[in-house]
């Protein structure tokens, strides 16, 4: 007979999702953790590891954390108040469709959004390749010889080719020329860039040019009331005056008429967001810069190239990367990372699924909708303009104007307000003929779309006659299986969080967790166009305004701006508010920006981009900023100091004790204090950089805050400021009509927002500060397993990392000939992404484990490290030859195992290093990437299909 | 004459025009060039102007000016094989000649053997 089971509650919370979801460790793996540092209670860590003089006071609540089911039911109450309206707005943001197999295969598949920039390149063959399709639709609708993937927006991407443009002009004016039919936004974002650079923006008819006044001109196309023109003849008398020409061209209208590059037009920039990307209250969208070959050294942002492994066969890259801030520092003239991959990747796709017929036919659907529309209009008697054009008319309605906008609006239809008389629309794919018909009841006319005949409103010269999208990528069979398969191939090739722990230093790639995810795709935040009235916004309202504050608490500060939309963009943002503060306070002159030498090489690109002087701090040895130096500095640039940089916990993740002080002495010399956010996953919920003496930060909410890096974007990089500064955050024409605007979008990439929102709704204050704390114990946790294999560098005095750690592995170099990179390349065997190489110490890795990773995962990288530190031993003692090993030829692939086997170690040993499962083995697509090659060849877009069966053979 | 600046550049100064190009040092630390770009041919410069760039896989940089003067010749075979200036960095891998302002400045720069000793 049995015993009788006796009944009792659990105290096991299934819905707990800060501690059971997010966070990785089990307590009870805490406990073993714990244990190996020495320490027995997780708070004990902590006390040893922040100083506790930037400890916090208050601990950080905001109320219960919610579970799952009810942040979700939160988030659809919030959805409920934005109205989900057909906008035809226009502007640069137009109805799309998504195409469903991207949508559910792509941007809510984990392989592709959790993956993270293409550095490693033999991880990231099917993200690159789906680049190189993305640049080669662009060049082609371009019609310009090589185009980068991608930059954030089209005002920003607008900024970037001004400024390249004053780069390579021969012309020594110092003004650029804007085409008055350029978006506002734009105009807006120029402006804010030219100013601090010292550059004139003049705003005018393209007809009243100047040529030898300006440096560069740009020119809307189609103009943002809907005019096109040909611009051969202004860029040709540009051109004789040594000036560079822009085009910001709408590329679905590149589907049906003539190119920038067929009217001689040296830079064609212009949003990808109408290629199958939500509008999503103003982003993330991708967009595009293409330049003629002459300029490419020349152009900011990534640059995707084919290069070939170390068997010979075809690999993509990222090529020349030493142009990139990182190594230019404060030579740099962009700030530009990585971009908006994720919506690169599906504006790619879109083209890949409809292929050239597909685009063209949509093309041609959308002029057609806007001809009826114009039709219907000019039947009641109303004058359109222009007399020509793609999708976008304007009408003159007179004092009529408010009457029939909100008629519209009845109808459930957005129009554009412009000046006080008239009205503008945008057709698009979206638009169906209950729309026309909808917007024809609130003009007063009561049309059927079939009482119009339809016909083309395309000016004869500008037709379009160079093909696009010939190469066979773009010809697939239309089937759904094929387009299926084709993503699922790509995604196969990469490794991303979905398959193993990516220990990046300082890029924070944490669970994003899928309920997180969830809301993005929901209409009422996906389809909501950035410039719809405020009252049908309110949810997004309600959103920003919780989220600001709740990011307030965090930071201890008194105000965000949601503007910026990327990191980088934040420090800009961040610096530009600085810099119009002392310009309020009458001290323009104030232009003098201190950084220590180990700040990311974003922190000097963004200071040279606001106009100020970049003076350097030393760090010292263990790679904390050198106090006297930096006492030094601050007097000596007393009178003109505007504000210091820093990043805290440093780069080289350690908590300085210093840090108090040194905002202590920037302020006694009159300067702002810039505390770089990116570490802010290691003080969440434990200190303040309001507390601790900070003015300004921007946070990474794509670190931090949970939003995916989607192999390299999208990004969030919104700033909190002290009260002081709060006037002077980034205003925008849509909104408060006030200058400094940094982003084409008043939000930023808003539709992402609900991630990071849900995110603090589920984890609560005390989640939020649980996560920090594990992040802290799982990097000192790989510090201590690592130890004795290598040394950890810059730990403080007490031996203690923050939330992540050094591991030097120069002294292998000495010893066994083995590179950072070869150890990089043989964690691929095991199968993970490399943790960060050669930054911010040359030669060595940077660990960041995050919260998220659980002890078995972390186990089996420590496993995979230290067996790699064997394999050295080795080669140090003789036992293995120092070319021809393991660490040498990684990564191994399928090729290196079918072809003969001669090396001196074996197939197992190759295939199933320590960490590498057995049946789940990762393997790597290509051999080791050749850069030099790559480099020195430089081919970016899709190669022609000769070249695939040369490989092949 | 054999001249070398700090900056990791050397001149073969024949008459009032120096030969110039980057240390097999420089070129070490470097790493394989991908790219180099020379001025144009008539311009002129000032000592420390940044006269030419090169980039390799690893770092982007900038090519002073040895000394004050107008450059009469780019030697465009590395503009095509950036391989030259590792593979013979002081010989069939030279940059451009310049043709000096002041030939006597020339004396200030380093001998080979001071040069050495500064990157010893």
């Amino acid at each position: 007979m049995s015993s009788p089971v006796e009944f009792s509650f659990t105290d096991y919370q299934p819905y707990d999702f800060a501690n059971r979801r997010h966070i990785g460790p089990s307590p009870a793996e805490m406990a073993e953790m714990l244990k190996l540092l020495g320490y027995d209670s997780l708070d004990a860590l902590i006390d040893d590891t922040v100083p506790a003089g930037i400890r916090q006071k208050a601990p950080l609540v905001w109320g219960a954390p919610m579970t799952e089911r009810e942040a979700l039911d939160r988030l659809r109450e919030i959805a409920k108040r934005n109205k989900h309206l057909v906008s035809l707005i226009g502007q640069g943001y137009y109805g799309t469709i998504t195409p469903p197999v991207i949508q559910r295969n792509i941007l809510e598949n984990p392989a592709w959004y959790t993956a993270y920039t293409p550095y490693q390149p033999e991880i990231s063959q099917g993200r690159l390749e789906a680049l190189l399709n993305f640049q080669t639709l662009v060049t082609d609708l371009t019609g310009l010889d090589v185009a980068n993937a991608s930059l954030l927006d089209e005002a920003t991407a607008a900024a970037e080719a001004m400024a390249m443009a004053e780069r390579v002009s021969k012309s020594k004016a110092k003004a650029f020329f804007v085409d008055e039919n350029c978006h506002p936004q734009t105009i807006a974002v120029l402006q804010t860039r030219a100013a601090p650079l010292g550059w004139e923006i003049v705003t005018g008819d393209p007809a009243a040019l100047d040529p030898a006044s300006v440096f560069g001109a740009v020119f809307q196309y189609p103009g943002t009331y809907g005019h096109l023109q040909d611009f051969s003849e202004i860029i040709a008398r540009l051109h004789a005056a040594g000036a560079i020409a822009v085009i910001a061209a709408d590329p679905l209208a590149l589907a049906l008429l003539k190119s920038p590059g067929e009217m001689g037009a040296d830079i064609a920039i212009g949003s990808m967001q109408r290629f199958g990307v939500s509008v999503g209250y103003g982003g993330p969208h991708a967009a595009y810069m293409a330049v003629k070959d002459a300029y490419k050294r020349s152009m900011p942002g990534r640059l995707v190239g084919v290069s070939v492994d170390a068997r010979g066969n075809r690999a993509y890259r990222l090529s020349l990367q030493t142009r990139e801030q990182h190594i230019r520092r404060e030579k740099a003239t962009s700030n530009i990372c990585t971009a908006q991959v994720l919506l690169a990747v599906m504006a790619s796709m879109y083209a890949v699924f409809h292929g050239p017929e597909g685009i063209k036919a949509i093309a041609q659907r959308v002029h057609m909708k806007a001809v009826l529309m114009a039709k219907g209009l000019e039947a009641l008697g109303y004058t359109v303009s222009p007399g020509e054009f793609f999708d976008t008319i304007t009408v003159e309605v007179g004092h009529l104007q408010g009457l029939i906008l909100r008629a519209a609006e009845a109808e459930e239809v957005n129009l554009r307000k412009i000046g006080n008389d008239r009205i503008g629309m945008s057709l698009d794919e979206r638009s169906r003929p209950a729309t026309l018909e909808a917007v024809w009841r609130a003009f007063g006319g009561n049309f059927k779309v079939a009482d119009f005949e339809t016909d083309y409103r395309l000016p004869e010269g500008l037709l379009r006659r160079s093909a696009y999208l010939t190469h066979p990528i773009f010809h697939m069979n239309r089937a759904e299986s094929e387009m299926t398969r084709y993503i699922r191939r790509l995604s196969d090739r990469d490794l991303a969080l979905d398959r193993a722990m990516i220990p990046l230093g300082s890029c924070t790639m944490k669970l994003n967790a899928t309920a997180e995810m969830l809301p993005i795709t929901w209409p009422e935040f996906s389809e909501i166009h950035p410039f719809v009235p405020p009252h049908q916004a309110l949810g997004y309202r309600e959103m920003l305004d919780d989220l600001s504050e709740k990011l307030c608490t965090v930071t201890g500060y008194d105000a965000f701006s949601m503007q910026p939309n990327s990191g980088a963009q934040g420090e800009y943002a961040g610096l530009l508010t600085i810099r119009n503060y002392h310009i309020a306070n009458g001290e323009a002159h104030r232009d003098v920006c201190l950084i220590p030498t180990s700040a990311h090489g974003t922190n000097p690109a963004s200071a040279q981009m606001a106009g100020m002087q970049v003076v350097v701090v030393k760090s010292t040895e263990n790679g904390d900023v050198d106090m006297e130096d930096f006492r030094a500095k601050a007097k000596q640039y007393a009178e003109n100091l505007s504000c210091c940089m820093i990043t805290y916990p440093s780069t080289h993740g350690v908590f300085e004790e210093t840090v108090r002080e040194i905002c202590e002495i920037v302020h006694a010399h009159g300067g702002q204090v810039y505390l770089d956010g990116a570490n802010m996953n290691a003080m969440v919920g434990l200190a303040r950089p309001g507390d601790i003496g900070s003015d300004v930060s921007h946070l990474n909410l794509h670190k931090t805050f949970c939003i995916p890096h989607g192999g390299g974007g999208p990004g969030m990089g919104p700033i909190g400021v002290k009260a002081h500064l709060a006037p002077y955050l980034p205003g925008h024409p849509e909104t408060d009509g006030r200058g400094g605007t940094v982003s084409a979008s008043p939000y930023g990439s808003a539709s992402i927002l609900p991630i990071s929102w849900s995110y603090c709704l589920m984890m609560g204050g005390e989640g939020l500060t649980q996560a920090t704390k594990v992040a802290i114990l799982n990097a000192n946790y790989i510090a201590a397993r690592l130890k004795g294999a290598y040394d950890v560098l810059y730990a403080a005095r007490n031996g203690r990392v923050a939330h992540e750690c050094i591991v030097d592995t120069r002294p292998l170099s000495a010893s066994a000939g083995v590179s950072v990179d070869d150890v990089a390349k043989r964690l691929i065997d095991c199968g993970f992404h490399a943790p960060t190489m050669s930054w911010p110490v040359a030669g060595t890795l940077m660990i960041e484990p995050t919260e998220s990773e659980t002890k078995a995962e972390i186990d089996r990288f420590c496993d995979a490290m230290l067996a790699i530190r064997e394999e050295a031993r080795a080669i140090e003692e003789g036992r293995m030859d120092r070319d021809n090993n393991p660490l040498k030829n990684a990564p191994h692939t399928v090729e290196d195992l079918v072809g003969e086997w001669d090396r001196p170690y074996s197939r197992e040993q190759a295939c199933f290093p320590p960490g590498a499962f057995r049946v789940d083995k990762y393997w790597s697509p290509v051999n080791r990437v050749d850069n030099v090659y790559g480099d020195r060849n430089l081919v970016c877009t899709c190669p022609p299909v000769e070249d695939y069966q040369q490989a092949a053979e | 004459m054999l001249k070398f600046t700090a900056e990791h550049e050397w001149l073969q100064i024949d008459g009032d025009v120096a030969t110039v190009g980057i240390t097999r040092h420089a070129a070490e630390q470097l790493g394989d060039l991908v790219f180099v770009e020379l001025p144009d041919v008539g311009a002129s410069f000032s000592k420390g102007d940044d006269a030419a760039t090169v980039e390799s896989v690893k770092a982007a940089s900038e090519v002073y000016c040895p000394l004050d003067g107008e450059i009469t010749e780019v030697n465009e075979a590395i503009t095509a094989d950036p391989s030259l200036v590792n593979s013979d960095p002081q010989g069939a891998g030279w940059f451009f000649k310049l043709r000096l302002a002041n030939r006597a400045d020339a004396d200030a720069l380093l001998d080979e053997a001071a040069y050495l000793e500064s990157i010893a």
